[in-house]
């Protein structure tokens, strides 16, 4: 009898084991001159399950994220798929040209891997991958990732202090040097509803008017905004 | 292979043996060959401007062991600022780091091609760095960061596509007198640092007909990733 819990013990340990799918040592560095990344959320998850898709419509969570930056409400939901995740590697904002590194073990099942992170100064813009399927072969991977645009709020370019909160017209804030402010809007439409590549930020040279509180020369980008590198170990 | 070094060893001590004491047994001198030449190692490198409007400046290229032209967040050297902002590529070329170099004479324009080639005797942990400007921006450059080609065999090509990148040297303000290139005929190097100061991917240039009115630039200047394609073949 003994033995048999014992070898009943022996199996559960060694299923936990398997159970243990893979580890990641993940490194995203920011490739933009002047855009700043809010909060970053990396996930392993199944194929059934997503942070985002291009073409559908944004969830709630990450309406969230795309506005303010806030990504607790994708934290939730990657529980509730029992996903794997590491919220805010970088400790807050992760600067122009800057890198974070994460560690990631991921569990038997859960071999995609999403990332997402809100893009200032932006309306609803966030650098996103989805659904990187993680290799079983051990090895280094680049990954280059594009910029997002959530199709949930008009890219009116306005800095508003507050206007992170879901459906809150504004870019919430502008770190680094070079936004301006008493803009008119560049647009309070938006047309395309699905989440899509984004178009840019327009910008323009009057730091005290024009349509935009962003400037042209420091507030563009070109894709890709961001370099993953994720090393199966 | 232990067999066959324990048989080498007595065979060399008959063979000396043989040189200094016994004349007559002249088959067991070893011959000496004469030094083969250093074998050389050709890399042709083949490389396209994609750009519809931004003349490259003379591509440079270097075979290195270690070291890096540039990387990104960090600061841009003296010699890779001199680059950005005026196309001059020598003071890069003849960095430390660097074991060999190949320059273009003329810069590649729009829709063109050229194929440089760059030889070397020593393969071994060769990295291969390429460089040029894009001379209508005010510190815009592209190129390739020390690709590992110590690996490559004769007849295998690698194929490229190479992005933008910005010093962060220079302001991207496109004022008249700022460019080096054709649309301006500015300014090149100026030891001045009014950028962020760290290398980044390059947010492309705006131009007057997008919004920065005291821009030298118009709609032809503005580019997209990629900039250039590359290939590397190792010929010899």
């Amino acid at each position: 009898m003994k033995v048999s819990i014992i070898a009943a013990l022996g199996l559960i340990t060694l299923g936990m084991q398997s159970a243990h799918a893979a580890s990641l040592d993940i490194k995203i560095t920011n490739l933009t001159q002047g855009i700043y990344y809010t909060p970053i959320l990396i996930a392993a998850h199944s194929g059934d399950n997503h942070l985002f898709e291009s073409g559908m419509t944004a969830s709630t969570e990450l309406q969230m994220m795309a506005e303010g930056g806030n990504i607790s409400g994708l934290s939730s939901m990657l529980d509730s798929y029992s996903a794997d995740k590491v919220e805010n590697p970088a400790a807050g904002l992760l600067a122009p040209a800057q890198s974070t590194m994460a560690m990631l073990e991921t569990s038997d099942g859960n071999n995609m891997l999403s990332i997402t992170a809100m893009m200032l100064p932006t309306n609803d813009g966030f650098v996103g991958l989805d659904s990187w399927k993680i290799p079983t072969e051990v090895g280094t991977y680049t990954i280059l990732l594009n910029a997002y645009d959530a199709g949930t709020e008009a890219n009116n370019e306005l800095i508003l202090e507050g206007s992170g909160a879901p459906g809150m017209l504004g870019i919430p804030a502008a770190p680094g040097t070079g936004a301006g402010m008493s803009g008119s809007s560049v647009t309070n439409e938006e047309t395309n509803t699905m989440i899509h590549i984004h178009r840019g930020t327009l910008g323009d040279d009057d730091m005290e008017g024009g349509k935009s509180d962003l400037n042209n020369t420091v507030h563009r980008w070109l894709n890709p905004v961001a370099k993953v590198t994720v090393t199966v170990k | 292979m232990l067999n066959k070094k324990s048989l080498l060893l007595p065979l060399l001590g008959i063979a000396l043996l043989g040189c200094g004491g016994d004349d007559d047994k002249d088959e067991m001198v070893i011959p000496v060959e004469p030094p083969a030449p250093a074998p050389m190692y050709s890399y042709e490198v083949t490389v396209s401007n994609l750009t519809y409007a931004q003349p490259l400046s003379p591509i440079g290229i270097a075979l290195h062991k270690e070291g890096n032209f540039w990387q990104l967040g960090e600061m841009a050297s003296t010699e890779l600022e001199t680059l950005a902002e005026s196309g001059d590529n020598s003071a890069l070329l003849a960095l430390d780091m660097v074991d060999i170099s190949v320059s273009d004479s003329a810069p590649l324009g729009p829709g063109n091609s050229i194929t440089l080639t760059v030889t070397t005797e020593d393969m071994m942990d060769a990295k291969l760095s390429l460089v040029s400007m894009m001379v209508n921006t005010n510190d815009g450059f592209s190129g390739l960061n020390a690709i590992d080609v110590s690996a490559l065999e004769v007849g295998v090509k690698l194929n490229f596509k190479t992005r933008a990148y910005d010093s962060g040297t220079e302001a991207n303000d496109e004022a008249i007198g700022t460019i080096p290139g054709p649309a301006d005929m500015g300014e090149g190097f100026n030891a001045l640092r009014n950028d962020v100061d760290f290398v980044a991917v390059h947010p492309g240039v705006v131009g007057n007909d997008d919004g920065l009115s005291q821009s030298v630039l118009n709609y032809e200047h503005k580019f997209d990733n990629p900039l250039m394609a590359v290939s590397i073949t190792r010929i010899q």
